[in-house]
C-alpha cells in the first residue's frame, strides 16, 4: 500500500510541474500584455512609461526566462506576489479559499446528500412514473443556464418575497452566522439545482446497473429483505463510479464556480482566477490553478483509498 | 432511530425559518449602498488606472484640481486655480531654450489626514520622489517627470518648476497625495514599494485618506465599507456610512436594486443605456434615471495604410452613406448625441460649424463612382480590375451595443453597394493586439475615454503611430500622418490665450472633418439610477467622478 501511495505521489508531483508550466505558457501566448490594455485605456501614457511598466513587471523578458525564475523561487515555497492585487499572491488567495471552499462545500455536500435518495429511488422504481418524473427535473436541471437559473432566484426569493438577500455575502462588518447562511442560501441553491441533475443521473445509473447484477438476484433468493438489499448490497457497488464523480468535482472546492460568484457579487475563486488569468498575474493565476491540480489529483487519491474500501476485491489486488 | 427524526424535522424547519425570513428593510437614511460593476485592484491613487478606484478614492481623498459638472477646472486641495494674472502662475524661459512654468498652490487649511496628522508640503514632495522614480510602479509618470523641483515656501505652499509650459499648467488631477508619514517606509527599497504601500497592506488606515470619508473595510472582490472622517475640512457629509458594492452581472445589479440590497446603481460603471432605458419603463415610480453624455467618444478607426481607404473620397462616402441620427434616435431613444468630430459638444473649445456629414445616401454613391468604385444592379460595387469594394469591421465580442451598431450599419453601407464583414474579438485581443498593433485590415469601432479640451497628441499625431521599432506605443492606430494636424497639435500645447487656442482648436476640427481620419459616431452616455429619495449627485460627463462632490449628496425626505 505504501508503494502504492508514494508511486501515485510521483505521479502527481510530475503532473503538477507539467501543468505548471503548461498553465505559465498558456497565459503568456494570450495576445496583448496588460500594459497593452493599459495604454488602450489611458490615452495618457507615454512610450516611456509603457517601456518601464513592461520592464517593471518583467514582460519585457523572454517568457521560458520568466518562467524559471518562477519555479527556483516556488520550490523554496515564495509564490511571490500578485501584479493585479499588489500583495503576496498567497495572501489574496487565502480569504477566497475559504470563501469558496464554504460555497462550493455546502453545495457538493448538499448534492451528494439529495442525489443518493433520490437517485437509488429512481433506480428502485426504474420505469414508473416517478423514475420518469426524476429524469425529467434531471435533465431541466442540467440544462437550464447557472446564470438564468441565479436571477429567477434572485428575482422570486429577493426581490418579489424579499425573503433572502440577492447577494451571496454580508455587508455587515462582523456577520453572525446565521446573517452569513442567509447570504449563502441563494447561491448555493443555484450551484445545487445546477449540479443535481448531474449526480442524481449517476446514481441511478449506477444502481440500475448494480441491481440487474447476479448477487442481488442472489441475495433476495437468500430471503433478504428488499431494504437491505438495495441500500446495503446494491448501493454499496454503485457507489464505486459515484466516488469517481465527486472526487472530480472536488477539483470545483477551491476551482469555484465563475458565474455565480458573478451573479451573487460572491468573491471566490472562480473570478479570482479569471481576473487573474485576463490580466496575465501569473504568480496569483498559477498558485490558484496549481491548487485547484493538487486537490484534485489528491481527491482522485482518496478517491482510489475509498475504492478499497468499499470492495475488497481492490484490497486484495 | 425514528423517534430521532421529528427531533430533526423540528430543527431544519427552524433552520429554514430562521434563514429565509424577510430581508431588512429599506437601509437606514444615514447608510448608503451603491452598485458598480467593478472592483478596485489596488487602492494606491498612482499605481494602476481603473474607474472603480477612482470612484471609491474620490470619497476618501482630493486631487489638487479637477473638471467639475460644468468642465471648469477648479481647486479641490488648493486654496486658489494658479493663473498667470493671479501671478500664481510664471512663464520663465529655461537654460535650453525653452519655456517652462512656475506654479504655486496652497493646501487648503485644515486639510489632515484621518490620522490626525497635517496635510502638508512634505507630502507634496514625497509623492513627487515617489512618482518619478522608475521603480516604484506609479502608472502614468509623465507629470512627475515633467517637474524639475519644487520648492517649499512653508508647510502648505510650495511652487512647482515645470520643464514644459502648457495651457494645462494649472491642471494637476494627476499629481494625487499619498501620506509620507505612513508610506515612506514602504518607498525604502522603491522597486518593492508597489507591494509595501498601505494602500494595499493596511487599506482601512485612516491615515491614508483626507477626504469626507475613509475606508473602515475593504472585502476583497465584495464591497468596500466607508465611514465618515472626523478631520475633514469641508463641509460634513449626509451618510454616515457609505457602502459600494460590486456586482460585475449588470442584470444581477439592477435585482439588488429592485431587491432594496442596493441603493443607487453609479452611472460611472454601471447599467448601460439599453438596460437603463428599459428599467426607466419599468420603475419610473420608484427610480430616477439621469442620462449624462459624456466624453466616451465611439468611432470607427480607419486603416490608412488600405489602399482603398486612402482615398478621401472613400472615406467621405463612408460616412455619408450611415444614417446617425437614425441610428442614435432608434438604438437610444436620441440620449446619445451624434459626434461630429472627436470634440464633445458641452467642451468649449467645440467648433460649432463643421460639416455635419448627415445621411445624403445619393452624394455617397457619387463619390464612389468617382473614386471608380461603379456599381451594376444592386449588388456589391467593384473597380476597373473587377475588384470588390468590401471591407471588414471589427469590434469587442461580446459588447451588444457595439454588435448592434455594427449590424445597422452593414446594412446601411449595404445598400450602397459596399460589402462589409463583420469581425469581433475578445477586448483582450482586439485592444491588446489588433488595435494597438494596428492589425485590423480596415475599419475598428470602439471608443475613447478623454478629459475636457484634451490635446489628442496621442491619438492624431504623426509621432503617436504606434510600430514595431516604438515597441507599438501611441494610439493614432489609424496611422494618420498631417504635418498641419501635428504643427496643430504641438501649437495648442503651449498657447496660453484662451481666444487664439480656441481658433487653433477650430482649425484642428476642421481639418479632421477634413481628412476623416476617423468615422465619428457618437458620445456616450453615462446612466445614474437614483432612488427618488436621493438628492445631489450631478453626473459629470467626464473622468472626475460624481463622487469628488459625495458631501453635496443627501436623503431629501422630510
Amino acid at each position: 500500500m505504501s508503494r502504492f501511495l508514494v508511486h501515485r505521489f510521483l505521479q502527481a508531483a510530475a503532473l503538477v510541474a507539467i501543468m505548471s508550466f503548461a498553465c505559465y505558457a498558456l497565459i503568456g501566448l494570450m495576445p496583448g500584455d496588460p500594459i497593452d490594455l493599459l495604454l488602450s485605456s489611458d490615452p495618457r501614457l507615454t512610450p516611456e512609461d509603457v517601456a518601464r511598466l513592461k520592464a517593471l513587471h518583467g514582460l519585457d523578458r523572454p517568457l521560458v526566462e520568466r518562467y524559471l525564475a518562477w519555479l527556483e523561487k516556488a520550490v523554496h515555497g515564495e509564490f511571490g506576489y500578485s501584479r493585479l492585487y499588489a500583495q503576496p499572491a498567497a495572501g489574496v488567495l487565502w480569504p477566497r479559499l475559504v470563501n469558496t471552499a464554504a460555497l462550493m462545500g455546502t453545495t457538493l455536500v448538499l448534492a451528494a446528500g439529495l442525489a443518493l435518495p433520490i437517485g437509488v429511488a429512481a433506480a428502485a422504481r426504474a420505469g414508473t412514473r416517478f423514475d420518469r418524473i426524476v429524469n425529467a427535473l434531471c435533465f431541466a436541471g442540467i440544462s437550464v443556464p447557472t446564470f438564468w437559473l441565479a436571477l429567477i432566484l434572485i428575482l422570486v426569493f429577493a426581490v418579489s418575497l424579499g425573503w433572502l438577500p440577492a447577494a451571496g455575502i454580508p455587508m455587515a462588518r462582523d456577520p453572525g452566522v446565521v446573517d452569513r447562511l442567509r447570504h449563502l442560501v441563494l447561491p448555493v441553491a443555484t450551484l445545487a439545482l445546477a449540479t443535481l441533475g448531474g449526480h442524481v443521473r449517476y446514481v441511478r445509473a449506477a444502481m440500475v446497473e448494480a441491481l440487474h447484477q447476479d448477487f442481488i438476484r442472489t441475495a433476495h433468493a437468500k430471503g433478504l429483505a428488499p431494504r437491505r438489499v438495495l441500500w446495503r448490497h446494491a448501493l454499496r457497488n454503485a457507489l464505486l463510479p459515484y466516488v469517481t464523480v465527486l472526487a472530480l468535482d472536488c477539483g470545483t472546492l477551491v476551482s469555484g464556480a465563475l458565474v455565480t460568484e458573478t451573479m451573487f457579487g460572491y468573491p471566490g475563486m472562480g473570478k479570482l482566477i479569471f481576473d487573474a488569468v485576463m490580466g496575465n498575474d501569473y504568480n496569483l493565476a498559477l498558485l490558484a490553478l496549481l491548487l485547484v491540480t493538487a486537490l484534485t489529483v489528491a481527491c482522485n487519491l482518496a478517491a482510489d483509498l475509498v475504492y478499497a474500501a468499499l470492495d475488497p476485491r481492490i484490497r486484495q489486488r | 432511530m425514528r423517534r430521532r427524526r421529528p427531533i430533526l424535522a423540528s430543527l431544519c424547519l427552524l433552520l429554514a425559518l430562521a434563514l429565509v425570513r424577510p430581508g431588512p428593510a429599506a437601509a437606514a437614511k444615514d447608510e448608503l449602498v451603491i452598485g458598480i460593476t467593478q472592483f478596485p485592484s489596488t487602492l494606491h491613487p498612482n499605481i494602476d488606472s481603473m474607474m472603480a478606484k477612482s470612484y471609491v478614492l474620490g470619497m476618501t481623498r482630493r486631487p489638487f484640481t479637477a473638471y467639475d459638472r460644468k468642465w471648469q477646472l477648479v481647486c479641490m486641495l488648493c486654496v486658489t486655480l494658479p493663473t498667470i494674472e493671479n501671478g500664481l502662475a510664471r512663464p520663465v524661459d529655461l537654460p535650453d531654450g525653452r519655456r517652462g512654468v512656475e506654479v504655486t498652490y496652497t493646501i487648503q487649511p485644515g486639510a489632515r489626514w484621518g490620522d490626525g496628522v497635517p496635510v502638508t508640503t512634505k507630502d507634496v514632495v514625497f509623492t513627487w520622489e515617489i512618482g518619478r522614480h522608475p521603480m516604484s510602479g506609479v502608472t502614468s509618470a509623465e507629470g512627475y517627470r515633467r517637474i524639475t523641483r519644487i520648492d517649499v515656501k512653508d508647510e502648505r505652499t510650495f511652487t512647482v518648476h515645470v520643464d514644459r509650459l502648457t495651457y494645462e499648467f494649472a491642471a494637476s488631477g494627476s499629481f494625487q497625495l499619498v501620506p509620507e508619514h505612513l508610506e515612506r517606509e514602504a518607498f525604502a527599497d522603491p522597486a518593492q514599494y508597489r507591494f509595501r504601500t498601505k494602500f494595499d497592506t493596511d487599506p482601512t488606515n485612516p491615515g491614508l485618506h483626507f477626504g469626507p470619508y475613509r475606508i473602515v473595510e475593504v472585502a476583497s472582490g465584495s464591497h468596500i465599507v466607508l465611514e465618515r472622517n472626523s478631520t475633514w475640512y469641508g463641509p460634513p457629509p449626509a451618510f454616515r456610512r457609505i457602502v459600494v458594492r460590486a456586482i460585475e452581472n449588470t442584470a444581477a445589479l439592477e435585482a439588488n436594486l429592485l431587491s432594496g440590497a442596493i441603493d443607487y446603481i453609479a452611472g460611472e460603471l454601471g447599467l448601460s443605456l439599453e438596460q437603463a432605458m428599459a428599467f426607466e419603463t419599468r420603475h419610473r415610480d420608484r427610480f430616477a434615471v439621469a442620462y449624462k453624455p459624456g466624453l466616451v467618444y465611439e468611432h470607427i478607426d480607419l486603416n490608412l495604410d488600405n489602399p482603398i481607404l486612402k482615398d478621401r473620397r472613400v472615406r467621405e462616402a463612408l460616412l455619408l452613406a450611415i444614417d446617425r441620427e437614425k441610428l442614435t434616435q432608434s438604438l437610444f431613444g436620441g440620449r446619445q448625441p451624434v459626434a461630429r468630430g472627436a470634440i464633445h459638444p458641452l467642451d468649449w473649445i467645440h467648433a460649432d460649424d463643421l460639416p455635419a456629414y448627415a445621411y445624403d445616401a445619393r452624394r455617397a454613391a457619387a463619390l464612389l463612382d468617382e473614386a471608380g468604385w461603379t456599381r451594376q444592379g444592386g449588388g456589391t460595387r467593384l473597380n476597373a480590375a473587377g475588384e470588390k469594394l468590401t471591407f471588414e469591421l471589427m469590434t469587442t465580442a461580446g459588447n451588444r451595443t457595439r454588435e448592434l451598431v455594427q449590424q445597422v450599419l452593414q446594412s446601411q453601407w449595404r445598400q450602397v453597394g459596399i460589402e462589409v464583414r463583420l469581425r469581433n474579438e475578445p477586448p483582450r485581443v482586439f485592444f491588446g493586439e489588433t488595435v494597438t498593433k494596428r492589425r485590423f485590415p480596415a475599419m475598428a469601432m470602439f471608443a475613447w475615454l478623454s478629459a475636457p479640451e484634451s490635446v489628442p497628441r496621442t491619438t492624431l499625431h504623426s509621432q503617436s503611430i504606434p510600430r514595431a521599432d516604438n515597441n507599438f506605443s501611441g494610439q493614432n492606430s489609424t496611422g494618420y500622418a498631417n504635418p498641419e494636424m501635428d504643427r496643430l497639435i504641438e501649437a495648442i500645447e503651449v498657447e496660453l490665450d484662451r481666444d487664439r487656442r480656441r481658433a487653433l482648436w477650430h482649425a484642428l476640427q476642421h481639418l479632421y472633418a477634413q481628412d476623416l481620419p476617423v468615422l465619428p459616431l457618437f458620445f456616450r452616455s453615462d446612466s445614474f439610477i437614483l432612488p427618488r429619495w436621493l438628492s445631489g449627485i450631478e453626473p459629470t460627463g467626464h473622468q472626475y467622478p460624481t463622487t469628488l462632490w459625495v458631501e453635496n449628496w443627501r436623503d431629501a425626505r422630510p
